[in-house]
C-alpha cells in the first residue's frame, strides 16, 4: 500500500531524449547533455506546475475531463501564450511510430481529399442548450419515467437473483431511510444471519403498481396483437424502458407458456411476435436477464427446432423464423454463457445429437444446423464440416431418389442453401487458392460441386472487399507529397522557430538555448498541408520549390519529370498574408490549414498546370483538380 | 490577575522565541531556547555565547519593546507585573528575573494571542536600529530576514532564506526516524497527538534539503517518509514531489503558503512536554528549530485528543486553526424585517378570492407574528452595516414571499421535498454556473463559451425594455407603465448575454431580480440588467479568474473571490471594492453572505472556510477540517449554521457562534457542488459531481448537539458517525452532475446541471 503511494509520488521525469527531439525539431543541433537533463527537468516541472494548475480550471468548470481549454487557462495564469488553434476531434491527436531505434510521436496528418470535403454538406449546427425539467422525486420516491435512471441497475437485480438474503429493494430503501437508516441497514443483515440458520428463503415478491399492470397489459397485447404500428411501438418500450425489471419475471412466463401453446396450435405468427420480444427484452441494456434464461431459452430453442411450427409446412416461411430463433440464440450464448451456466456447449450438444439421429426431420434437421451454424465459424468448422458428406448423401437421396413427399424434398433443398450458405465462407478461410471441382467432390460428397461454385463466388467477393479496402488504404500509406508549414508568421525571420515551450515568469531564469528569441509572442501553431503533385519539397520562406526529379509515389510516377522547377504559392491564411505573385509558371496547390476540421477552410490557387498531365489517371484526392486542368492548360504560357 | 500576568509572561516568552526567526541572532535567554542552542551538534546555535552576560544592552531593549508592546495594548497590570519582575523599570534588569518569568510560563512558548507581523515588526525596529552593530550575525541571509520582517511583508526570497541554516543533510534521515521512532513508542494517548508533527516537519526538513540543493538526499527522505504522512495531503506531496530544485522553489505558491504561515498544531500540554524532553535529551536541533521557526504549536490544557478528534480538524494547508482565531463574537442573529403595513391583507384576501377559497385569518396572523418577534441577542444591529432601503417593488414582493410562505410544506424525515430537476441539454460540457432567483421565475446559466443565458421557467416570457424613442411615447403617468415599457416583440423563453471573454464560473441574481451577476475566468465580475439584458458594470479588480460570486441577501452588495486568494466586497454602485478580505492562502473557490448581510463566509483550495465581518473586513472565524478544496457552502436560514462541501465528497457543518464543527455527513463519492438548506432550515440537501442529490436531516444534526460541550475551554469535538441515520433520501440523475440546488419559497427543491453523456 504504502510502497504504491510512494511509486505515485516518485517524480517523473521527460526523458532527455524528448529534450533532443525537441530541439531539432527546432533546429537546434547538437544539443549538450547537461544541457538536455537540465531542461527536462525544468520542463517537467512547469508542465506538472500547468497541470495542476489546469486541474483547477476543470474543478470549476465542473467536469471530470481535464480539456485542452484547461491547459490554455492554466497557461494564461501563467502569463504564456496559451496556444492557439489547437482543436482535435480525438482526445489525444498524436500517433506512434517506431523503427530505426527511435520511437517517435508525430501528429498524424491525414490527406483530405478535397472533392470530398467540398461536396459533403455542412455539418449540422449543433443543437442549442434547452432546458428541460422533470421530476427527480416526488416526496422522497423516485418515479420510473425516462429521464431517472432505471430504479435497479443490472448489479442490484444480479444481487438480487444471486443473494436473496441481502436485497434491500430500491424503492423500499427509501422507506427504510425514512424510518431510520439503522434498521434499514443493520437489522437485514442480522435477520439474514439468523434466518441463515434456519435455511428459509424469502419468498421474492412482484407486486405491480396499477399503472405497471396497466403497462404490461397494454404491451403484450400489442406485442401479439395485429397493428404492426403499435407492435413496433410496444418492442420499442421493451428494448429501452429503463423500468422494466419488475415486470421481468412476467415477460418471461408470458413468452414461454405463448410459445407452449402456439407451438402446438402451429401459429407461426406468433410465434415469430414472441421472439420478436425476446429480442426486445434482449435488447434492453437495464435488464438482468440471466435469471429467466430457463424459460426464454427452451422457446427459443422450440422455435428453432421444433418438427412443425406451421399449419402449412409446404407453403408457410417457418425457415425465417428458425433463423431468426437461432440468431437470437447464439445472441444469448454469446452474452450469458458463462464458465459454469456452460450454454452454450450445453445448446451445441442438444443441436448436434438431434442432428446426429438419423430419424430426425427435416425441418428439425433445419433447426439444428442454423442454431450451430449462428454459433460462429468455429462451431462450423469443427461440428459441421466434417458432416458435409454425410449431410450431402442423405441431401442426395432425398433429391435424386424416389419422390417421398414434397416436404421432404423442400425440407432437403432448405438444408442444402443453408449449409452452403454457411460453410462457403469458412471453407474459402480454410482451404488453399486452386479451387478444384473434383478436389471438392472427394472431400465433401454430393454437396462438393455445388460447394466450390460458392467458395469462388466467396472468395472473388472477399477480394472486391479487400481492393476495396486497399484503395482506401492506399491514399493513406503511399509516400506522401505533403510538407507541412508549422509556421504562419513569416516575416522574413528565416532562422527557425522559437520553441514554443512555457515561457517562464520573469523571476525565474531558465536555461534554454534560444537562438535569436524574438520578443513578439508565439505565432499562432496551425498547421497547414501544402499538397502537390510531387515529392521531395523544400522550403524557403514563402514559397515552396519542388524538385520533379524522381518520386517515389504512384501518384508522381504519371508526371512527367521534364518539367522544371516549379514554383508554387502558398497562400497562408493568417500570419501577414500577402500573397505574392509568382513569376514562374504555377502549378496548382492547395493549402489546407487544419485547426479542426469543421473550420478548415481550403485556398485554391487557380494556376496554370502543364499540358501533358491532363490526361493521366489520378487517384484520390487530386482527380478532381485534374479534370480541370484541360481548361487551364490553354492559359498555359508555355 | 493571575491569567493577565501568565498571559503577559506568554508575550515576553514568544517575543524571546521569536527573535531568532525574525533576525536570527539567537540571544536565547529563553529557558527552550538556550538549552537547545548549546548543544553542540547544531550548526545552527546561533548565539549563545551572548547570554553569558548579565545584561545585553538587546536584552534592555527587547524588554522595553515587551513593555511597550503591552502598554500599547492596554495591559497595564502585566506590565507592573513585568516590572517587577524585571527589577527596577528603566535601567537595573535582573537577568534572573527573566529566567524564573520564563521559567513561570514553562512550555507555553507558543501561546500568543497576537498578529505575528505587528510584534514582530515592533521588535525589530528595536533592535533593528539599535543593535545593527551589536549583532553578529552567523550567516549572510541573515540581514536580509531582518530587515523583510521590519517591511512586514514576507519577501519570497526571505521566506526561502529561513532555510539556509542547514545541519548535515545525510542526518535528515537520522533525524526524522528518531522522531519516528520516539513516537511509535510513547503512550496511546500521545501518540496521535505527536504524529501530528510528523507532515510539517517532513515537508520543511524535504524544502530545507532541496533548498540548499542536496537533491539526491531530498529525493531519498521523500521517498522514505512520504508513505508515512496521512492520505489527506496527497494532493500536497504530488505537488511537493514535483519540486525537486531551488529554482522550483522561487514562484512556487504552494511552497510561499508553507513558509509564510506557520503551520499550527494543537496539542496538550503533557504530549508537548514530552517531545521537548525528548528533543532536548536527543538534542535534536534540526527538528527543533524546524518547530520553533515554521510551526506554531497552540498548547491546550487537559486531556490529550484522540485520533479521529485530530483528523476531524486538520487537512488544510496550514494545520489547524488557532483557537484564539474564532474566539470573536459573531453576530449570527437575523436582522429584523421590516414591517410590512396593510397591503398584506388586501392582497391576501384578493389572492385567497381569486383561488376561490374562503377567507382565512390564520395566515395573517402568522405573517404578523414574524413582524412582532424581539430583536435576537445575537443579531447585530440594524443599522451595523448600511443596507439599501426598501422599494415600493421590494415590500411587494416581501409580500408575495411571506403569501408563499405560508403555504409552504413543512418539510421532515417523514415530508421529504419533491425534486424538480432541470436538466441543461446539449451544453457540451459547457455549462459552469447555475443560479435561480429567490421566487423561482428565472434560472441563469454560465457556459465555458463566456455567454450567460437566462431562461424563464414560468409561462411569463423574458421580455427588454422598449428603445428610448419608444419610451418617449408611452403615458409616464398610467398605472400600467411598468407593463408599457416592456417590449412585447422581444418576448422569448430565453435571453443570451454576451461580455465575457472567458468561462464563466459565477453567477447570481440579484435579490429584486433585477440584476444578474457574473464573474469569469477574464478577471471580471459583471454586473447585468435583466431589463434591458445588456451589460451595465465590469468590475475589474481580480487580475485572474474568478471563481465565484454572491449578491448580498439584502442586494447593493456583493462579494467576489477567485484565484487571486482575496475575497474583495462590492457596492453595485462603485467600481472599486469597499473591502479586501485577505487571508486565504490558495484560490477562493466559493463565497456566500450571511442571511443578515453582516458576514461574509469564503471557501477555499486551501481547505479552510473563513467568515469575514463585512463590517471591520477582519476575519472571524477560520474552520478546518475538510481535506479537499471546498466548492459550495451554505447558510442555516436561522443563520446559526454553516454547512461546506468539498471535493472531498463530505459535508461538514459548523456552528458560527462557537467556532466548532458540529457535524459531519459523509455519502458523497464525489465533489460537492452546491448545498442549500430548506426554507425553514429542516432539511440539508447537497448536490454533487457524482450524478446524486442527497438529503439530510439538518434538525436531528443540529438537534443532537450537546451544546454543553461547546462551552469547555478545549473546544474539542467528539463527533459521532451518524452519517447515515441523517441520509434521508439518495437520488440518482441518470448522467447528469448536479450543480445549483434551489428551494421554492414553498420548499419545493429545484435541482440543475447539464446531462453529460
Amino acid at each position: 500500500m504504502a510502497e504504491e503511494r510512494r511509486q505515485k509520488h516518485c517524480s517523473v521525469v521527460l526523458p532527455t531524449e524528448s529534450m533532443k527531439a525537441m530541439a531539432e525539431s527546432v533546429g537546434v543541433g547538437q544539443l549538450q547533455e547537461d544541457s538536455c537533463v537540465a531542461l527536462s527537468e525544468e520542463v517537467s516541472y512547469r508542465i506538472k506546475e500547468i497541470a495542476q494548475d489546469a486541474l483547477k480550471f476543470m474543478h470549476h468548470g465542473k467536469r471530470r475531463k481535464l480539456t485542452t481549454s484547461d491547459i490554455d487557462n492554466a497557461l494564461k495564469l501563467k502569463n504564456v501564450e496559451p496556444l492557439y488553434g489547437f482543436q482535435s476531434q480525438e482526445f489525444i491527436p498524436f500517433r506512434f511510430a517506431s523503427g530505426g531505434g527511435r520511437e517517435l510521436h508525430f501528429y498524424e496528418e491525414k490527406e483530405a481529399d478535397l472533392s470530398d470535403i467540398i461536396n459533403t454538406p455542412l455539418p449540422r449546427v449543433p443543437l442549442d442548450v434547452s432546458l428541460k425539467a422533470h421530476w427527480l422525486s416526488i416526496e422522497g420516491m423516485q418515479p420510473a419515467i425516462p429521464e431517472n435512471p432505471p430504479p435497479a441497475t443490472k448489479e442490484q437485480q444480479k444481487a438480487e437473483s444471486t443473494e436473496p438474503l441481502k436485497v434491500v429493494k430500491p424503492g423500499q430503501e427509501e422507506e427504510g431511510t425514512i424510518q431510520g437508516k439503522s434498521q434499514g441497514t443493520t437489522t437485514p443483515d442480522g435477520k439474514g444471519k439468523e434466518k441463515g440458520l434456519i435455511r428459509l428463503k424469502p419468498r421474492s415478491t412482484h407486486e405491480l403498481s396499477v399503472e405497471q399492470q396497466l403497462y404490461y397489459k397494454e404491451i403484450t397485447e400489442a406485442c401479439v396483437g395485429s397493428c404492426e404500428a403499435k407492435r413496433a411501438e410496444a418492442l420499442q418500450s421493451i428494448a429501452t424502458d429503463p423500468g422494466l425489471y419488475q415486470m421481468l419475471p412476467r415477460f418471461s412466463t408470458f413468452i414461454s407458456e405463448g410459445v407452449r401453446v402456439n407451438v402446438v396450435q402451429n401459429n407461426l405468427a406468433l410465434l415469430i411476435y414472441l421472439m420478436r420480444m425476446v429480442k426486445a427484452l434482449m435488447d434492453n441494456p437495464t435488464l438482468y436477464l440471466e435469471k429467466y434464461l430457463h424459460e426464454l431459452i427452451p422457446a427459443v430453442v422450440t422455435c428453432i427446432v421444433s418438427k412443425q411450427l406451421c399449419l402449412r409446412p409446404d407453403v408457410d416461411n417457418h425457415w425465417a423464423l428458425r433463423d431468426f430463433a437461432a440468431r437470437l440464440m447464439a445472441q444469448s450464448c454469446k452474452t450469458f454463457s458463462t464458465t459454469t451456466n456452460n450454454i452454450q456447449s450445453r445448446i451445441t450438444k442438444t443441436f448436434t445429437k438431434s442432428w446426429l439421429d438419423d430419424k430426425t426431420q427435416w425441418t428439425t434437421r433445419y433447426g439444428c444446423i442454423a442454431g450451430l451454424a449462428e454459433l460462429g465459424s468455429d462451431v462450423i468448422k469443427t461440428l459441421i464440416i466434417p458432416r458435409l458428406a454425410v449431410e450431402g448423401a442423405r441431401i442426395k437421396a432425398v433429391m435424386e431418389g424416389p419422390v417421398v413427399s414434397n416436404i421432404d424434398k423442400i425440407g432437403a433443398e432448405h438444408v442444402q442453401s443453408l449449409l452452403l450458405k454457411h460453410c462457403a465462407s469458412v471453407i474459402a478461410k480454410l482451404r488453399p487458392q486452386p479451387d478444384n471441382v473434383d478436389q471438392y467432390r472427394t472431400d465433401y460428397g454430393y454437396l462438393g460441386p455445388m460447394l466450390c461454385s460458392h467458395v469462388m463466388k466467396a472468395r472473388t467477393q472477399a477480394a472486391l472487399q479487400a481492393q476495396q479496402v486497399n484503395r482506401t488504404t492506399l491514399t493513406i500509406t503511399q509516400p506522401r507529397p505533403t510538407l507541412s508549414v508549422s509556421q504562419s508568421g513569416l516575416s522574413g525571420s528565416s532562422g527557425p522557430r522559437t520553441p514554443s515551450i512555457i515561457k517562464v515568469p520573469s523571476s525565474l531564469t531558465l536555461m534554454s538555448p534560444r537562438p535569436g528569441t524574438p520578443s513578439q509572442p508565439s505565432p499562432p501553431a496551425t498547421k497547414y498541408i501544402v499538397m502537390a503533385t510531387s515529392a521531395g519539397a523544400a522550403s524557403t520562406q514563402q514559397v515552396i520549390t519542388l524538385s520533379s526529379s524522381q518520386s517515389a509515389s504512384p501518384v508522381t510516377s504519371t508526371v512527367p519529370s521534364a518539367t522544371s522547377t516549379l514554383q508554387p504559392l502558398v497562400k497562408l491564411e493568417s500570419g501577414s498574408g500577402a500573397g505574392l505573385t509568382a513569376s514562374r509558371p504555377l502549378q496548382k496547390y492547395i493549402v489546407v490549414s487544419l485547426p479542426s476540421s469543421a473550420s478548415s477552410s481550403l485556398e485554391t490557387k487557380s494556376s496554370v498546370l502543364p499540358t501533358s498531365i491532363s490526361s493521366s489517371s489520378l487517384d484520390g484526392g487530386m482527380k478532381l483538380e485534374r479534370s480541370e486542368s484541360p481548361g487551364a492548360s490553354t492559359q498555359s504560357p508555355h | 490577575d493571575m491569567s493577565l500576568a501568565k498571559q503577559s509572561t506568554d508575550y515576553f516568552v514568544t517575543l524571546y522565541t521569536k527573535q531568532p526567526s525574525a533576525d536570527g541572532f539567537g540571544n536565547n535567554n529563553a529557558n527552550d531556547g538556550r538549552v537547545l542552542s548549546a548543544s553542540p551538534g547544531s550548526s545552527s546555535s546561533t548565539g549563545s555565547n551572548k547570554q553569558t552576560a548579565a545584561v545585553t544592552p538587546e536584552d534592555q531593549q527587547t524588554l522595553l519593546a515587551v513593555l511597550q508592546f503591552l502598554k500599547k495594548n492596554k495591559l497595564s497590570e502585566s506590565v507592573e507585573i513585568l516590572r517587577r519582575e524585571a527589577g527596577l523599570p528603566e535601567n537595573s534588569l535582573d537577568p534572573k528575573a527573566n529566567e524564573s518569568a520564563g521559567a513561570g510560563s514553562g512550555g507555553a512558548a507558543g501561546i500568543v494571542d497576537l498578529e505575528g507581523g505587528d510584534a514582530s515588526s515592533l521588535l525589530s525596529r528595536v533592535t533593528g536600529s539599535s543593535s545593527a552593530g551589536a549583532q553578529a550575525p552567523t550567516k549572510g541571509t541573515v540581514q536580509s530576514g531582518c530587515s523583510a520582517v521590519a517591511e512586514d511583508q514576507p519577501d519570497v526570497s526571505v521566506v526561502l532564506s529561513a532555510y539556509s541554516q542547514q545541519g548535515d543533510p545525510t542526518l535528515y534521515k537520522v533525524y526524522y526516524r528518531d522522531l519516528k521512532k520516539f513516537i511509535e513508542t510513547v503512550l496511546d494517548c500521545h501518540r496521535a497527538e505527536l504524529s501530528q508533527v510528523f507532515y510539517p516537519l517532513f515537508v520543511h526538513m524535504y524544502l530545507e534539503l532541496v533548498y540548499n540543493n542536496h537533491e539526491s538526499e531530498a529525493k531519498a527522505f521523500f521517498e522514505k517518509f512520504s508513505g508515512d504522512q496521512e492520505c489527506y495531503y496527497e494532493e500536497d506531496l504530488r505537488i511537493l514531489s514535483g519540486l525537486t530544485k531551488k529554482e522550483h522553489m522561487r514562484g512556487n505558491e504552494t511552497l510561499l503558503d508553507f513558509r509564510t504561515s506557520k503551520f499550527v498544531l494543537r496539542i496538550s500540554r503533557d504530549s508537548y512536554q514530552l517531545l521537548k524532553r525528548h528533543l532536548q535529551e536527543r538534542q535534536n536541533n534540526q527538528i527543533w528549530n524546524i518547530i520553533q521557526e515554521h510551526l506554531y504549536i497552540d498548547i491546550f490544557d487537559g486531556m490529550p485528543r484522540s485520533k479521529s478528534q485530530i483528523d476531524a480538524m486538520s487537512g488544510s494547508l496550514a494545520g489547524e486553526a488557532k483557537r484564539e482565531a474564532n474566539k470573536t463574537k459573531v453576530y449570527y442573529g437575523l436582522l429584523k424585517e421590516p414591517e410590512i403595513e396593510l397591503p398584506l391583507d388586501d392582497e391576501d384576501e384578493e389572492a385567497e378570492n381569486e383561488e376561490g377559497k374562503p377567507k382565512k385569518k390564520k395566515p395573517k396572523k402568522d405573517s404578523v407574528g414574524s413582524k412582532s418577534k424581539k430583536q435576537d441577542p445575537n443579531a447585530p444591529s440594524q443599522n451595523r452595516i448600511p443596507l439599501p432601503e426598501l422599494k415600493d417593488s421590494d415590500k411587494l414582493d416581501k409580500i408575495m414571499y411571506m403569501k408563499e410562505a405560508t403555504k409552504r410544506i413543512r418539510l421532515g424525515p417523514d415530508n421529504l421535498p419533491s425534486v424538480c430537476f432541470y436538466t441543461f441539454l446539449n451544453a457540451y460540457q459547457g455549462l459552469t454556473a447555475v443560479d435561480l432567483t429567490d421566487d423561482s421565475s428565472l434560472i441563469a446559466g454560465g457556459f465555458a463559451d463566456s455567454t450567460v443565458r437566462v431562461w424563464s421557467v414560468t409561462p411569463k416570457k423574458l421580455r427588454k425594455v422598449k428603445s428610448a424613442a419608444d419610451l418617449n411615447l408611452i403615458d409616464k403617468e398610467s398605472d400600467d407603465v411598468l407593463e408599457r415599457i416592456m417590449d412585447e416583440k422581444t418576448a422569448s423563453e430565453s435571453k443570451i448575454m454576451y461580455g465575457h471573454s472567458g468561462p464563466v464560473y459565477g453567477i447570481s441574481f440579484s435579490p429584486d431580480r433585477n440584476y444578474l451577476l457574473s464573474s469569469s475566468e477574464d478577471g471580471t465580475v459583471r454586473l447585468w440588467s435583466l431589463l434591458t439584458f445588456t451589460c451595465l458594470v465590469a468590475y475589474k479588480g481580480h487580475n485572474y479568474p474568478v471563481w465565484d460570486t454572491q449578491f448580498s441577501p439584502y442586494g447593493y452588495y456583493f462579494v467576489s473571490g477567485g484565484h487571486d486568494r482575496v475575497a474583495r466586497l462590492w457596492a453595485t454602485d462603485h467600481y472599486q471594492p469597499l473591502r479586501i478580505f485577505s487571508g486565504h492562502l490558495a484560490d477562493i473557490t466559493c463565497t456566500r453572505f450571511h442571511p443578515n448581510s453582516n458576514y461574509v463566509a469564503t471557501g477555499s483550495s486551501d481547505r479552510t472556510i473563513r467568515l469575514w465581518d463585512v463590517l471591520s473586513g477582519n476575519c472571524v472565524r477560520i474552520f478546518t477540517g475538510h481535506k479537499g478544496p471546498i466548492h459550495s457552502l451554505a447558510f442555516s436560514p436561522n443563520g446559526k449554521f454553516l454547512a461546506s462541501g468539498a471535493t472531498d465528497g463530505r459535508v461538514l457543518l459548523w456552528d458560527i457562534g462557537h467556532g466548532l464543527m458540529v457535524g459531519e455527513l459523509k455519502g458523497h463519492t464525489d465533489t460537492i457542488y452546491s448545498l442549500r438548506f430548506s426554507r425553514d432550515g429542516e432539511i440539508l440537501a447537497s448536490g454533487s459531481m457524482d450524478n446524486t442529490v442527497r438529503l439530510w436531516d439538518a434538525m436531528k444534526a443540529f438537534d443532537d448537539l450537546e451544546t454543553d460541550d461547546f462551552t469547555a475551554a478545549t473546544g474539542h469535538i467528539h463527533l459521532q458517525d451518524n452519517s447515515q441515520e441523517l441520509l434521508l433520501g439518495t437520488y440518482t440523475t441518470k448522467s447528469t452532475p448536479v450543480i445549483h440546488l434551489h428551494f421554492t419559497r414553498r420548499n419545493l427543491l429545484l435541482a440543475a446541471g447539464a446531462f453529460n453523456p
